[in-house]
């Protein structure tokens, strides 16, 4: 039976619970209410109280209790409501946790779950893509799920890890994407991309939502005679710069997509990177498809405008396709 | 408007130390108090100012008592959080002092090894958690201490230190509430000394004490005599003894002065000098001292030899600390991950 997203994490944080009694659970109405997109639902009937932790509404709380949490030995989850709202515990990810072991070489073992991404009309505060704060922020490991499989696979590899790893999972994808997953247990490797699609044309750099973005436009293109390659990051710290490198040494061209906004977005490091290594190799310029630098807005045919979407993909990706 | 808030010393009936007689207990609160006074009169008056220490000092001249106090009434299992003028809580926990100096000199025997200097140390073996610059976000990452020690079963108490200034910050009022709702064993330790860099409390705070706020979050608070280290040990010992039990946190307001500028680089010219004045004459050695002296304990040419052997072991932990390598700048990017 296929398996949406938001239960492959859920399916996910209930292997690791149960694999592992020092991994627990804090955050605002993850308990008795089950979480504000129930990915925690059934968690406190079967916890209880002591693993199932109803804060405050307090994210420097939250976070910060994760990290003491951590620092003692556990393996706390922390989840953030909405992504929007992890600007409250801002310092403590980026000074506090991140900090610690290059400092004074203490582990903090610690997930941030934050919900991103728009398309749901939530407005400015229900629907940011911060996973940039955190991308430069050294200490912090940052992944970011496409699908089912990788999302449960990450959240069991995030709970393992011993550095502070921020975990965005797209709500859009919650209940949007399903899929059928094997039978017991397995991780996928933080810091390892994937290619969803082979092609030899061109290749689309990506993650979270917009691989699904990318993998319909690669299909309309194939149509249209080109061989769209895509790459789906998993992971945006550590970056798995080879998989990125390999696949534009193949395809020449590279169209970086995100759903998060231009400027200090995920395409200028990408584009740096495939500079700096495969210059050489390219016979196109380097191509943005990103949110344009405005908040996110609320109204449909604002929020429409604003997120990238297959159309601004094709059209680009026509563009170099034929460069 | 008047830079001078109530920030005299209280008249107090019994100036000398409270607590009931304990030689063995008082020679080592002196032992830990003169050791701190020496080891920061060294690093600020001496080292600063032969360049050997490259950036900031803070210290805690005056304020001895209150680190000492507190973690000579911790018990092992406990976790200690210390601010920055809290620098005796590292030699109560057995810390090697010359592994203090080379932190504040960028060696690599630091306890950073050099990655961080001056207060910013942390040694997780000794139980104790480093403080970060943004004051008070240690609160809430103790209340998360508090919380694993529960989870695991412990029978331990975590020590939050934080300075008044902190308590106007969020994370402090988010931890301290977050702790209170979840009963956790917490004791809050306010070292108040009346002055976050030039500010003054009245800037900092409309309530007249720290302790105040303790009331609001649903805990118990007290006021103690911050320069009065016996006073400090059982307060902090009744303190943790109510956390312990599973009451929950416990908030105790270390009434002191900051008897220098913020830092190294400042003369603290804002401060009226009858404050320091007034607050000289509540220093928690010299009492002790007295207090020693007038119970019979130890007589003056005992004193003195401790004061030699202090100095003594402070010489030692210096040289040790300039023998100490400075860190390859090849490893500069190693330990930020666990594995890279």
């Amino acid at each position: 039976m296929p398996t949406t997203y938001l239960e492959a994490i859920r399916q996910g944080l209930w292997e690791e619970m149960e694999r592992d009694p020092n991994v627990f659970l804090l955050g605002e109405d993850i308990g008795v209410y089950g979480g504000a997109f129930k990915v925690t639902a059934g968690f406190y009937e079967h916890f209880g109280e002591k693993r199932v932790v109803d804060t405050p509404i307090s994210e420097g709380a939250i976070v910060g209790a994760a990290i003491g949490a951590g620092l003692m030995g556990l393996r706390p989850v922390a989840e953030m409501q909405f992504a929007d709202f992890i600007s409250c515990g801002f310092d403590q990810i980026v000074n506090f946790a991140a900090k610690c072991r290059y400092r004074w070489g203490a582990a903090v073992p610690m997930v941030v779950r934050a919900p991103s991404g728009g398309g749901v009309h939530g407005g400015p505060f229900h629907s940011q893509n911060p996973e940039m704060w955190f991308v430069r922020t050294p200490g912090l490991k940052v992944v970011a799920p496409a699908t089912a499989y990788d999302a449960k696979g990450l959240i069991k590899a995030a709970i393992r890890d011993n550095d502070p790893v921020i975990f965005f999972e797209h709500k859009g994808l919650y209940r949007r994407i399903k899929e059928d997953l094997p039978a017991g247990d397995y991780t996928v490797p933080i810091g390892v991309a994937k290619v969803a699609r082979e092609g030899s044309d061109l290749s689309i750099i990506t993650y979270g939502a917009m691989v699904w973005t990318a993998l319909e436009a690669a299909g309309k293109l194939a149509e249209e005679g080109a061989s769209v390659e895509v790459v789906d990051l998993r992971t945006l710290v550590p970056l798995d710069r080879e998989t990125v490198c390999a696949s534009v040494r193949k395809t020449s061209k590279a169209l970086l997509l995100h759903e998060d906004t231009r400027t200090g977005g995920m395409a200028g490091e990408l584009a740096a990177t495939l500079t700096e290594a495969v210059f050489e190799y390219l016979d196109g310029p380097i191509v943005r498809v990103t949110a344009p630098d405005t908040p996110v807005p609320y109204s449909p045919p604002l929020e429409e405008a604003f997120l990238p979407n297959v159309e601004k993909v094709l059209e680009k990706a026509r563009e170099l396709w034929r460069y | 408007m008047s830079p001078v808030p109530a920030t005299r010393p209280q008249k107090r009936k019994k100036p000398a130390n409270s607590a009931a007689p304990d030689p063995q207990l008082a020679r080592q609160c002196l032992y830990y108090m003169s050791l701190m006074r020496e080891v920061e009169d060294r690093i600020e008056r001496k080292l600063y100012r032969q360049g050997k220490i490259v950036g900031g000092v803070y210290v805690g001249r005056g304020q001895e008592a209150i680190p000492v106090g507190s973690a000579l009434a911790a018990q092992p299992q406990d976790v200690l959080f210390p601010s920055h003028r809290d620098m005796a809580v590292f030699f109560v926990r057995k810390v090697p002092l010359g592994r203090i100096f080379a932190q504040y000199m960028g060696r690599q025997g630091g306890l950073t090894r050099g990655r961080d200097g001056n207060m910013h140390m942390g040694d997780l073996s000794a139980n104790i958690v480093s403080i970060i610059s943004a004051l008070a976000a240690t609160v809430p990452v103790a209340a998360g201490a508090a919380l694993a020690l529960r989870y695991k079963g412990i029978d331990g108490v975590a020590f939050s230190y934080f300075g008044d200034g902190s308590t106007s910050r969020g994370d402090w009022h988010e931890g301290v509430n977050f702790a209170a709702v979840q009963k956790l064993p917490v004791v809050f330790i306010c070292n108040n000394n009346q002055y976050a860099y030039s500010t003054p409390l009245n800037l900092q705070m409309a309530v007249a004490n720290v302790a105040d706020r303790g009331p609001a979050y649903g805990i118990p608070a007290e006021i103690v005599d911050g320069n009065d280290v016996l006073a400090v040990y059982a307060a902090a010992q009744r303190a943790a003894r109510h956390a312990r039990s599973g009451n929950g946190p416990y908030l105790l307001e270390c009434k002191t002065f900051r008897m220098t500028g913020h830092s190294a680089h400042d003369a603290a010219h804002y401060v009226p000098q009858g404050l320091f004045d007034e607050w000289g004459k509540l220093d928690p050695i010299t009492r002790l001292e007295a207090a020693i002296l007038a119970a019979g304990w130890e007589d003056e040419a005992g004193l003195e030899r401790a004061r030699a052997a202090v100095h003594a072991e402070v010489d030692e932990a210096v040289a040790w600390a300039e023998n100490s390598p400075f860190p390859d700048a090849a490893s500069l990017t190693d330990g930020v991950y666990e594995s890279q």
